[in-house]
């Protein structure tokens, strides 16, 4: 596990991807502080965080969707499969490489708060704190519908689009629940990462929130296991 | 070493391999034969355990694929037919990756990582990008990373495909210098790299297996008669016409007219009768002059041709 998440790691540096996902963040989201936190003067982060939760639903699915596709191109998801590893230690090693991409362009954003502090704002840090949790939490969960979209096929583009997708679809989930009404809409409810997300992001530290979004991230790396494990059975 | 019992392997209606039944002991180099498409990956792929069978067992050491992956895992080394490369990866950072994920303890590693360079020749090329070496390196690199971890196993699937016939020969070299020391199964679709390397042959066709012997007994028994190319002095027609009288002879050929009253002929001859005696007293007897006389084994390209090619009746 920790073999595949260091190559996946140094993969990701070796190619283009990284660096430009991270600069594509940093500068986006460097806009948005600019011209939103900063010229509008708020003393906090939450506002930013939860904007940038759409364009993690962009960036999610490209930074995963080479991370099991490539394999299976490649050939190379035969020398993993036959190594004396589980199948559950590939997906999670690949798993951890794409989310610790993601905590480098996150740590960036520790920039931010550090410079309204030094502009003299006053910030409260458990609102801080809240906001950055729930940011984590929500990117390891859109993270794992990025690996598992990127074990349905061989074509990194198609991926992709998939992740992008499903994300969509959960982040679209309350207007369509509100919309179906009923027994429907409780049912959507379980799917919905952001009503959680904006409880955590005003600073309601709820346990079950957490549990929630870590159970999310095991149900879709299983899948992926499962996913994987079942075209064994079915290819040549 | 190896055993594989009842091995069957059904894509919906599509039979690929079916009970399939055979041994492979320690030391033995393996030779897996049969055209494309007859099942040879599909087997391979099960006996490494990349993909599950639909029945039947395999056993390595013992050990089951299906119940202990990892032991059994543990003490192969695969070479798919496509080497599975890292194209952005150093060959050294490759096979250091290939180490870890094989849970080679570090010093061990150390010790065994020069040596598999050395041995399959790319000590020189370590620094490089698999990216940018010759499919002639890439083929060895994916040689190397089945060497890591030294298993007991090899399983080797068509190691010479696509390379130039200086490499074939060099990587035939390899395998048979390999085989003193692990027990390999080798994949081809090529005969004479099979007889050249291999102890033993199994020939599988449509997913059956339908020979395994050594190549020298396959040719053996295989024949039902027995072959000899033959060069005498004297005129054809008068010479056939006698050879045609000896008893055993069952059919000759004029191959070749190599000058005036010389010729080459193919006989083919009952296999428990030997013909050469009374054919030379014939001869002699008349004055033709026996110039060469050859006997013809079969080869296991007949074999070969013999077992997996079937004759399709025409509605």
């Amino acid at each position: 596990m920790l073999a595949i998440w260091k190559r996946e790691v140094q993969s990701y540096f070796y190619q283009p991807i990284a660096y430009v996902l991270i600069s594509l963040s940093f500068l986006v989201l460097s806009i948005y502080y600019t011209f939103g936190t900063i010229a509008g003067r708020y003393a906090e982060m939450n506002n930013l965080l939860g904007n940038i939760i759409f364009i993690l639903t962009f960036l999610i699915p490209i930074l995963t969707m080479r991370i099991l596709t490539e394999d299976r191109k490649n050939g190379t998801e035969v020398m993993l499969v036959t190594s004396p590893v589980e199948i559950a230690d590939i997906v999670i090693g690949k798993y951890l490489a794409s989310l610790t991409v993601f905590l480098v362009m996150y740590a960036l954003t520790f920039v931010y708060p550090i410079i309204i502090i030094a502009l003299g704002g006053k910030m409260e840090i458990p609102m801080l704190v809240g906001g950055y949790l729930a940011f984590l939490l929500i990117g390891m969960s859109f993270i794992a519908v990025g690996v598992f979209a990127s074990s349905l096929t061989e074509n990194q583009i198609v991926a992709a689009i998939i992740g992008f997708v499903i994300l969509l679809v959960i982040n679209l989930i309350d207007p369509i629940a509100s919309y179906v009404g009923g027994f429907l809409a409780e049912v959507l409810g379980i799917f919905s990462l952001l009503s959680r997300y904006n409880d955590l992001n005003s600073g309601i530290l709820d346990i079950t929130s957490i549990i929630y979004y870590l159970s999310f991230t095991a149900v879709f790396l299983f899948l992926t296991t499962r996913v994987i494990d079942k075209r064994r059975w079915s290819q040549g | 070493m190896i055993e594989i019992q009842n091995l069957t392997k059904h894509y919906g209606e599509i039979k690929a391999v079916e009970d399939v039944n055979f041994t492979v002991e320690k030391g033995e180099i393996l030779g897996f034969l049969g055209p494309n498409g007859a099942g040879k990956t599909t087997t391979m792929n099960i006996i490494t355990g990349y993909i599950p069978s639909t029945s039947g067992t395999v056993k390595v050491s013992g050990y089951d694929i299906m119940d202990q992956p990892r032991e059994v895992k543990r003490r192969i080394g695969y070479m798919p037919e496509h080497p599975p490369l890292y194209m952005d990866m150093t060959v050294k950072d490759y096979l250091d990756f290939s180490a870890s994920l094989k849970e080679v303890d570090k010093k061990t590693w150390k010790s065994q990582k020069n040596d598999i360079m050395e041995l399959v020749k790319i000590t020189h090329v370590q620094h490089r990008l698999i990216r940018n070496l010759s499919k002639g390196y890439r083929q060895r690199v994916g040689l190397a990373q089945a060497l890591v971890g030294a298993p007991e196993v090899l399983i080797l699937d068509e190691p010479t495909v696509g390379l130039d016939p200086k490499q074939i020969i060099e990587i035939r070299k390899l395998i048979k210098a390999l085989g003193k020391t692990h027990t390999i199964i080798l994949s081809s679709h090529i005969l004479p790299e099979v007889s050249a390397v291999c102890e033993r042959v199994v020939i599988i066709n449509k997913g059956k297996i339908v020979a395994v012997d050594t190549p020298e007994q396959l040719s053996k028994n295989l024949g039902d008669y027995s072959k000899f190319t033959m060069t005498i002095a004297g005129p054809d027609k008068k010479v056939k016409e006698m050879l045609q009288q000896i008893y055993g002879v069952k059919e000759i050929e004029v191959q070749n007219r190599i000058r005036e009253n010389e010729f080459s002929y193919i006989i083919e001859a009952d296999k428990d009768i030997d013909v050469r005696k009374p054919i030379f007293h014939k001869l002699a007897e008349f004055g033709y002059p026996i110039l060469e006389l050859k006997s013809l084994s079969m080869s296991l390209e007949d074999i070969f041709l013999q077992l997996t090619t079937e004759e399709k009746e025409v509605n």
